[in-house]
């Protein structure tokens, strides 16, 4: 079955691929005539909010994303930090939010196997991934099914091509019963003079498309990804993309042969509308036109037609322009690989995209004004109404601090994760230093003999719908923070904004409050933003996901034998924390999972403090002088010491005493810029005169000593209770 | 001592066995493609882990049958020794090389986690470096690691020494019969297991407990990193 290229373009025709009235029109004035239906559907590819960022480029512009170690910011496949030594790192993170609803397994398998390529097609070799998942209310009848299709995907996908995971999040809150979210991160080293980039230049050069063959899959995928959900969500299942680790492996292994053999002027992968924005994207950067012969594109089914090869979201597939000479070497490379190899166009003079199908021209558009000519919008929004004050003393105190720290490590969004990374390859390739569950996953560079990179994904929703702007300065300063805590110096971020439907305006406020926030910490904490990705339309009947703007970010560590764990303490040691008393409760975990109430304002972050604390937690770790470390975030600080002494499995005796203020929020307040760390104790007194010495708030807390978890006489847990409450809960939701 | 590791597409651990071989005997191995029909010279042929050709039908059927099998099998013959790892256990078995079978784990899902290894037979090739009943420390990382023999043969492993390895202390992590990690050929130079010793040779590593198995294999000292 061949859809015809002439079909009439009615209105209704144009709703369908999700273009307005006047996007229409702007189309109608772009090229003087009607577009075939092939054209439409090039039009309805690069024009949607997955491939054109329509509703958020306007605000996206505002974000630092240029640094002293920044090589290539944002517009490419991935972002290239500089890490010393003629080493770079090229790292992104992206959203398969809407196909991994749909179809769980393949969506989240092909989110993995897009961001890799996106690492990779730059030249770097993937070294780690991380999963930032988040799911509906545990009680709701999709969620498990949800859980363990995307668990297995990620997991089928990263460990059959060969990148261990090293970190990530899951979270369940009701509000993504009906849009789950899988934002994938991939992280990749290359050599600064060894980069690919997208950029096509010279004229008359084969354009090469090598990879996976060409199917139905996914045609469709990106329009769909830039719609709201509803009933008929089942229907959509035939444009989500089936994953295939194996090639991907394959294509892995011939793409850096092929680079390294000099044929390779520009790459790009076929990610989001395929072929399309591949071949667009590489035209319109090097000012070329470029012409395709579909007749050359290797196929997996018969009698396709112009228009879904144009909008195959068919996985593992690149699009090269390769130097003529070469080009025989560079087919031989793909060949011992078992992958397609075409010369399927070439780079022209004329600025058009061209498309020859069966000797017929179905498309003939201008290329710069497909990509550059996309409509933007200055979409109206509100700011969102702050909550109103709540102070500690209003909070009720519990009536047992035991039981409150006992449901808070086994609550489901607290619990080990243990039961997600343990189906993930967490140490393939030899290098993970710190796998899953302490504050950063940590990866030495191989080529090196002391270099490691830490990574870590973070974003607190609840403080992001409470506060848009503070909560995406937060999510910047928790990301930040986790990488201090190993002992690394933060150097560049990645975001992946996920958001419900930007055309109302109360939630157009959250992602320009959030994107706000984001930029503002960003500045204040030299962290640029140097890749992303915008997810809008998360909502399913008009209820909106809960702001999710999750900030992924790297450190570079110079020498890894000085480097903190969140679970290395020794009998003896003294713990302190850095930052001030905890005092906030507002829009905290106690208010959400003890008192069961959602009020008051998030805590706010003060960025100075937090450059200032976690720049001294740095010094001390380089130094040699701390023995184990972690960040206060959700739960405070009686949650950061439950959950070091669990990772070391040795118990705290700590007192509260000269308490400036309730010690249920000195517990569980969740004030910013806050470490825990030990040291031994002939170091304490130093440590603690050194802090002090650089104006940096601290509290002696007490010693790393017994089997309990022990504050005053207000608490007192065996540790293996807390480590019984906090891996059981996720076995037994799941089996 | 020179070792050579086999390269087939899907294969993904082969740079950590190399990158092992490397560190432990000094000298880095030979690397073989799946199409080549002899193999050099050499002391010890290793097949890494990874999922060859995807396992997208049975773990390792497909490897089992490419051109570079059947020149190990001949260097096998000639007693040359041979090492499978994860998914190169999976072929060797798949290749009649070793016997038994690797199931789908009992749990139906991929394991990676740290498991306890118990020495069974000390006085192999592979395990020269350790003591009989010595326990280990190993990482896992498979899907279809779950070993099975029928009864008759089972005895017949237990009679001949065959059984290298068993996961100790309570941790098998995918259902494997009578707790089987590791087994040998009879004639004891052919060796399979699904843990990964390459991923524990190093402080790095946190630990070298798997450093042992090169070092007998290649006949350098077990030295501890």
């Amino acid at each position: 079955m061949t859809i015809p290229n002439s079909i009439a373009i009615t209105p209704e025709l144009v709703a369908s691929h999700g273009l307005k009235p006047d996007e229409y029109q702007r189309i109608l004035d772009l090229i003087g005539r009607e577009p075939t239906f092939t054209e439409l559907g090039i039009f309805s590819a690069m024009w949607n909010e997955h491939c054109s960022y329509k509703s958020s480029k306007k605000w996206l512009r505002t974000l630092p994303t240029k640094g002293r170690r920044v090589i290539q910011g944002p517009g490419e496949n991935a972002g290239v930090v500089d890490i010393d030594d003629g080493d770079c790192v090229v790292f992104k993170m992206e959203s398969h939010n809407h196909p991994s609803y749909i179809e769980p397994y393949q969506g989240a398998a092909t989110g993995v196997g897009g961001i890799l390529r996106d690492v990779f097609t730059m030249g770097a070799r993937p070294v780690a991934a991380m999963n930032a998942l988040r799911f509906g209310a545990p009680d709701h009848p999709k969620t498990k099914h949800l859980v363990s299709g995307v668990v297995a995907g990620v997991g089928g996908y990263g460990n059959s091509f060969g990148v261990p995971t090293v970190g990530g999040e899951v979270e369940f809150d009701p509000r993504y019963n009906g849009n789950i979210l899988v934002n994938a991160f991939a992280a990749g080293l290359a050599r600064t003079d060894a980069i690919f980039y997208s950029k096509a230049e010279g004229l008359g050069l084969p354009v090469v498309y090598l990879g996976a063959k060409t199917g139905r899959d996914g045609v469709g995928g990106a329009t769909m990804a830039s719609a709201e959900f509803d009933e008929s969500i089942e229907e959509k299942r035939p444009t989500v993309q089936v994953g295939d680790p194996f090639t991907e492996k394959c294509l892995l292994e011939a793409c850096l042969e092929l680079m390294g053999t000099g044929a390779v002027i520009a790459i790009q992968d076929m990610g989001a509308a395929g072929l399309t924005c591949s071949a667009v994207e590489m035209g319109a950067k090097g000012d070329l036109g470029i012409e395709l012969d579909l007749d050359k594109v290797p196929v997996r089914e018969d009698r396709m037609s112009a228009y879904e090869m144009m909008l195959s979201e068919s996985q593992e597939r690149m699009l090269m322009v390769l130097k003529p000479e070469k080009e025989e070497e560079a087919k031989a490379i793909f060949v011992k690989w078992g992958l397609d190899f075409a010369i399927v166009g070439k780079t022209t003079d004329d600025l058009r995209f061209r498309i020859l199908h069966h000797g017929e021209e179905v498309a003939n558009l201008p290329i710069k004004e497909l990509g550059d000519e996309a409509p933007e919008y200055d979409r109206p929004w509100v700011q969102s109404n702050g909550r109103a004050p709540l102070p500690a003393s209003q909070v009720a105190a519990p009536a047992d601090y035991n039981e409150a720290l006992l449901k808070l490590v086994g609550s489901p969004n607290q619990s080990s994760r243990r039961w997600v990374w343990e189906q993930y390859d967490t140490l393939i390739q030899g290098n993970s230093l710190q796998r899953p569950g302490g504050d950063a996953g940590v990866v030495r560079v191989e080529t090196h003999p002391t270099k490691a990179l830490a990574f870590s994904s973070d974003v607190t929703p609840r403080y992001v719908e409470a506060d848009p702007f503070e909560g995406g300065k937060q999510a910047v300063a928790e990301c930040w923070r986790n990488i201090c805590a190993t002992g690394a110096e933060p150097l560049a971020a990645t975001d992946n904004l996920n958001f419900g439907n930007p055309e109302k305006p109360e939630i157009m406020g959250q992602l320009v409050g959030a994107i706000k926030g984001i930029g503002e910490a960003c500045k204040a904490l030299d962290f640029p933003i140097v890749s992303g990705n915008v997810s809008l339309y998360n909502e399913t009947n008009g209820i909106a996901i809960l702001p999710t703007p999750t900030i992924a970010g790297v450190g570079l560590l110079p020498d890894w034998q000085k480097m903190a764990k969140i679970g290395s303490a020794k009998e003896g040691d003294r713990l302190i924390m850095i930052g001030t008393d905890g005092s906030h409760l507002g829009s905290s975990i106690y208010l959400r999972d003890i008192l069961d109430t959602i009020e008051g304002p998030p805590p706010e972050v003060d960025l100075a403090a937090e450059r200032r604390n976690g720049e001294f937690v740095r010094s001390m770790i380089r130094n040699g002088q701390v023995t184990a470390c972690h960040d206060i975030s959700s739960g405070g600080l009686a949650l950061a010491l439950a959950e070091m002494a669990m990772a070391s499995g040795k118990g705290m005796k700590v007192s509260l005493k000269e308490q400036r203020g309730p010690a249920h929020a000195l517990f569980f307040g969740e004030d910013q810029a806050r470490y825990v760390i030990t040291v031994s104790s002939d170091l304490a007194n130093f440590v603690q005169a050194s802090a002090e010495s650089a104006g940096v708030p601290f509290r002696l807390l007490g010693t790393v000593t017994g089997e309990n978890l022990i504050v005053d006489d207000l608490l007192d847990v065996a540790i293996v209770d807390l480590v019984n409450a906090n891996e059981s809960w996720f076995p037994q939701f799941m089996a | 001592m020179k070792s050579a590791v086999v390269q087939l597409p899907g294969l993904n651990r082969d740079r950590d066995m190399i990158a092992a071989l490397t560190k432990i005997s000094g000298r880095a191995p030979i690397t073989v493609w799946q199409t080549e029909t002899e193999i050099p010279d050499v002391d010890l042929i290793v097949i890494p882990g990874g999922f060859s050709y995807g396992d997208y039908l049975r773990c390792g059927a497909i490897a089992a049958r490419m051109p570079v099998m059947q020149a190990i099998k001949e260097k096998a013959d000639q007693g040359v020794k041979v090492l499978g790892v994860c998914n190169g256990f999976q072929i060797l078995v798949e290749a009649g090389m070793l016997p038994g079978a690797l199931m789908r784990n009992s749990s139906l899902k991929f394991v990676c986690k740290e498991v306890k290894l118990e020495v069974v037979n000390a006085e192999t090739d592979f395990t020269r470096a350790y003591e009989k009943g010595q326990v280990i420390r190993c990482p896992v990382a498979h899907h279809d690691g779950n070993y099975f023999v029928d009864s008759e043969l089972l005895s017949s492993l237990e009679d001949n020494g065959q059984i290298v390895f068993r996961y100790a202390e309570g941790t098998n992590p995918n259902g494997s019969l009578s707790d089987i990690a590791g087994v040998m050929n009879r004639s004891g130079n052919v060796l399979g297991m699904m843990p990964h010793p390459e991923n524990l040779i190093e402080a790095a590593h946190g630990g070298s407990d798997g450093r042992g198995i090169f070092a007998s294999a290649l006949d350098v000292v077990a030295a501890t990193a």
